[in-house]
């Protein structure tokens, strides 16, 4: 059997599949942080709440009304994506003009109880979600078995990731967007309405949160805690990538989820913390982050 | 200090002093007041230093475990044992510190988060910790040889005395010239800088006292449940002793403590009587908090006695009102 510095190379590879599966959350959440950070000047600490919330929004439609996965991976986005719409609309905006802290520590408090109500109703223990029958089934491509949904999970996750970034980027709308971000007032006396479109896209940013929650229910189990731990290694990822940038939010979530993946190889104990370490090393090197400016 | 703000403090410390024998639970108030002094060292370097830390639960909880371990599987003294819990928290703040310092605002919240869940993976994984069930069964021992802190009453006036100490001790901290100077940073960081200060060697000093007094905190916590658990270096703890702070008054003196008698009873009532929806109860004081009033309790108090004040000294009649003082 193959082998890289005596690991056989099914079980690197392996892992490292792993490690790109949870590195597409990274990316979707980090992206969504980094354009919320943007516009609305607020670290969504309640983006690995609503994450979760998107998974058990797809698991409770499954449940009780039976909808099935592929609605569940529209249906969940925009119904998560309101839930936030509403929440910018009650509280967050009157945030705006203060200290970012007091956004950190109100979504905070959001998060807090969002997981103490999911966890009253459905426990600590997770619950299964299963995988769709179309993306049942494994890929056998010769030197190691890839299982259809975890290839599933990646590509469609870099397409929205890309996607996201084509329309911030390239389109007409995007470039409103950006000009929001840079001068909110100037924008708006061109007759551009902001706080709709601040409110739109605190709502799609938690769109894309529940939409990453969908699209990993099948792969972990759905519980109320699901959120909290990724939300601070995203945190991280943010941290090392630079908020300003959007490919590098994606870009650095795709390349720790592998680090991790490797590290489950080489050193399993470290495998929680080597993002933290990563983080560490960046702040001593880089400051800014990888692709931030300062 | 003003005449009548030293005989209110007298006040509370008699009360201190009188509450065990009033039929309230000692161990309750010695939570409390461990808990206090860890509010009372978040508050020192968030409302004197300006820095939002999200992970102060590691010095608290490095200071629990160094201490339940030295006292149970090293037979060391209490005080030793509190000093090297205190020596532990006081090095993982200076480590974490310096990383952090080099960032400010929302990112130091992040990055202060994101080490303190390292330390918690730590404290999961190292072999002395006990791993998900703790260290259990912490000996209280003497102090110094001395007296048995066996009995809760004896140990009930430690804690006080060390409550006092820290209290008194910040209050000095933030009037000496170096909490002016932190002051200054805080208001205007790059103004402190033209100014010729090395800023972020006073930032750094702030953050490693307050990781040591956290970290006495724990020490004291964990002799007193007599317990060090993975509870105590979680991410949830780091967030309740921010609400503690934050809805006592960050910046004021008085705010943590009373703070953090309103959350750990209300945790200690709530606890089992709704179970789960105590999380939901304190992310909704959260909300409150940030929305309704940012300044806490003591600050509100405050803000409105200078209100009060000022409107007294527009009216001619009310020339001997004084003006009003820090609690």
């Amino acid at each position: 059997m193959t082998e890289i510095f005596g690991y056989p190379l099914p079980v690197i590879l392996g892992q490292l599949m792993l490690g790109l599966v949870n590195g597409s959350f990274y990316a979707m959440l980090s992206l969504g942080l980094a354009v919320i950070f943007g516009l609305l000047g607020v670290v969504n600490f309640a983006h690995g709440a609503f994450y979760m919330l998107g998974a058990f929004a797809a698991y409770i439609g499954l449940e009780t009304l039976g909808i099935n996965y592929w609605f569940a991976l529209v249906l969940s986005p925009l119904v998560v994506g309101a839930f936030g719409i509403v929440l910018e609309r009650l509280f967050l905006r009157h945030l705006y003009k203060l200290d970012p802290l007091y956004g950190l520590l109100l979504t905070f408090g959001l998060a807090l109880i969002f997981e103490g109500v999911m966890r009253y109703f459905y426990g600590s223990s997770g619950s299964s979600y299963p995988v769709p029958d179309a993306l049942q089934g494994v890929f056998n491509l010769g030197f190691m078995i890839l299982p259809i949904y975890r290839a599933w999970v990646i590509v469609a996750s870099i397409t929205i990731c890309l996607g996201t970034w084509f329309i911030i980027e390239r389109t007409s709308l995007g470039a409103t967007l950006r000009a929001a971000t840079e001068n909110p007032r100037l924008v708006q006396a061109f007759g551009i309405n902001v706080p709709v479109i601040v409110m739109l896209t605190y709502g799609a940013g938690v769109g894309l949160a529940a939409l990453a929650g969908v699209l990993s229910a099948p792969v972990i189990q759905v519980s109320p805690l699901m959120g909290s731990s990724l939300v601070v290694v995203v945190f991280a990822v943010v941290v090392i990538g630079g908020m300003g940038s959007i490919l590098g939010a994606i870009v650095s979530g795709l390349a720790l989820g592998m680090v991790e993946g490797a590290t489950k190889v080489i050193y399993p104990e470290a495998s929680n913390i080597v993002v933290f370490v990563i983080m560490a090393i960046v702040l001593v090197l880089r400051p800014a982050g990888l692709f931030g400016r300062e | 200090m003003q005449r009548s703000l030293l005989i209110f403090y007298i006040v509370l410390v008699l009360c201190g002093l009188v509450a065990p024998w009033l039929n309230i639970y000692p161990v309750y108030l010695m939570t409390f007041y461990s808990f206090a002094i860890f509010a009372c060292a978040f508050n020192l370097l968030l409302g004197f230093g300006g820095m939002l830390s999200f992970g102060h639960a590691a010095y608290f909880g490095l200071g629990a475990y160094v201490t339940s371990w030295l006292t149970t599987a090293q037979h060391w003294g209490t005080v030793p044992a509190i000093l090297a819990g205190m020596a532990t928290a006081m090095l993982a703040g200076l480590a974490i510190g310096t990383l952090a310092i080099r960032r400010s605002g929302i990112y130091f919240a992040m990055i202060t988060l994101a080490l303190g869940q390292l330390v918690y993976f730590i404290c999961l994984q190292a072999p002395f910790t006990g791993g998900e069930n703790g260290i259990q069964g912490v000996p209280r021992g003497t102090l110094l040889g001395l007296v048995h802190l066996r009995s809760d009453y004896v140990m009930y006036y430690f804690v006080l005395a060390l409550l006092v100490l820290v209290f008194l001790g910040i209050r000095r901290i933030v009037s000496s010239p170096f909490g002016q100077v932190l002051k200054a940073i805080r208001e205007n960081e790059p103004r402190a800088i033209s100014l010729g200060y090395d800023v972020n060697r006073y930032k750094l000093l702030v953050f490693v006292l307050s990781a040591s007094i956290a970290g006495l905190g724990g020490s004291l916590k964990a002799l007193v449940l007599g317990f060090a658990t993975l509870t105590d270096v979680m991410q949830g703890n780091s967030g309740e002793v921010i609400l503690m702070t934050l809805l006592g008054g960050a910046g004021t003196f008085l705010g943590p403590v009373v703070g953090s008698g309103i959350v750990v009873t209300l945790q200690d009532v709530l606890s089992d009587r709704v179970g789960s929806w105590v999380t939901v109860i304190i992310g909704a004081i959260f909300v409150l908090c940030v929305l309704a009033f940012r300044k806490g309790i003591v600050g509100e108090f405050l803000a409105w006695r200078q209100r009060r004040a000022a409107r007294l000294r527009l009216a001619p009649a009310a020339a001997q009102a004084s003006p009003a003082g820090q609690a």
